[in-house]
């Protein structure tokens, strides 16, 4: 058992060494973090007269993607067009005080509803916003299926046929 | 009924796979314009080489193309022969949207000396210096190529750069049909 000890004695080192360092790996990330959310406030210093326009300019960013990287919204993206798209957006909010609406149709109309992070409800997209729900609705019709069919054959064909072979071979065995 | 139930699990793996299967054969890069059967969006440019403007406006009566292009474009390269190749064997009028080109200082007259080193086989040229044309025209990617028909209404839009076989098989056919519509006869799409 001492010798166990002694043996384990360096891993104990060894296992606080790992800990210091998995704290380091938890910091680093953190500050990676930290510099990612930098980096992205500082794509552009935008001035704003009114907080309303700033807010709306703020939440189209997260809003509207980034047609050349297509997983980005616009205020993550580093693409040209991101940038052009944002000077186009923020002249519409802040020059030509557009709402949100107003801005989302004018990029709607030439890129399409794929420049829209949030497709809208419609015909083409009825079965992505409804497929889930009708597929949760398959499975649960299933599972109540399938449980009541188990429950039914437990109780009697299964069960009784069971027991009739097990009385056979027990009555053999005597 | 219950021997088929045990199908049930196959059958959704089926549809699944179907529909990954189909998924496989989507290509995410293609987002669908909706331009396509609208008018081609206005602009007013200066041209590269000559002075005053051009407009869509001017070659109203015409199927055309609009190519879009920047000499800091690299697919437009592998792109401009099949251009010039198109442009010499079917005579169509394409108007070349140079994209961004004259944005930056350090690419200055790089649009020009493209043009001087690869040939030019644009009609004219429409230069687009900080991209408020082409976000009109929803590009957002060089190249990029429209088809106009003869009333100015977009009928056709190609992501990428065009490779010989687009335009024998896509393009070429489509100027034809275009062509051969009667213009001021309303309803007569090809």
């Amino acid at each position: 058992m001492m010798g166990n000890m002694m043996i384990n004695t360096p891993f104990f080192g060894f296992h606080s060494h790992s800990r210091l360092a998995s704290f380091m790996l938890a910091m680093v990330l953190l500050l990676g973090i930290l510099l990612t959310g930098v980096a992205r406030a500082g794509i552009e210093v935008r001035e704003f007269d009114d907080p309303q326009q700033e807010a709306l300019y703020n939440q189209l960013m997260f809003e509207l993607r980034c047609l050349v990287c297509q997983n980005e919204n616009l205020a993550a993206s580093n693409a040209d067009l991101a940038k052009d798209l944002r000077d186009e957006v923020y002249e519409m909010v802040t020059v030509q005080k557009l709402g949100e609406k107003e801005v989302k149709a004018y990029l709607v109309a030439r890129y399409g509803d794929f420049v829209l992070y949030n497709p809208p409800v419609k015909k083409s997209t009825w079965l992505l916003w409804f497929g889930p729900l009708i597929m949760l609705l398959t499975g649960f019709v299933i599972l109540v299926w399938v449980t009541k069919k188990k429950r039914v054959d437990n109780d009697t064909a299964l069960n009784k046929a069971k027991r009739d072979e097990v009385r056979k071979l027990l009555d053999a065995e005597e | 009924m219950s021997r088929y139930l045990i199908l049930v699990p196959f059958v959704i793996f089926l549809a699944l796979a179907g529909l990954l299967w189909m998924g496989l054969s989507i290509d995410p890069r293609h987002v669908p314009s909706p331009l396509i059967g609208k008018p081609a969006p206005a602009f007013n440019l200066p041209q590269l080489y000559k002075e005053g403007k051009v407009s869509p406006q001017d070659l109203k009566g015409k199927v055309w193309v609009l190519n879009v292009w920047a000499s800091w474009c690299v697919s437009c390269r592998a792109e401009h022969e099949v251009v010039t190749e198109f442009v010499k064997k079917y005579k169509v009028d394409v108007l070349g949207l140079n994209y961004k080109d004259y944005a930056t200082e350090e690419y200055g007259d790089a649009a020009k000396q493209w043009l001087a080193r690869y040939g030019n086989p644009y009609s004219k040229i429409a230069v687009d210096t900080d991209g408020r044309v082409g976000i009109d025209w929803g590009v957002y990617g060089v190249p990029e190529s429209f088809v106009i028909d003869q009333k100015g209404v977009i009928r056709y839009k190609f992501t990428g750069p065009l490779k010989t076989q687009d335009v024998e098989e896509t393009l070429a056919p489509l100027i034809q049909r275009l062509r051969a519509e009667k213009v001021p006869v309303e309803g007569n799409k090809g």
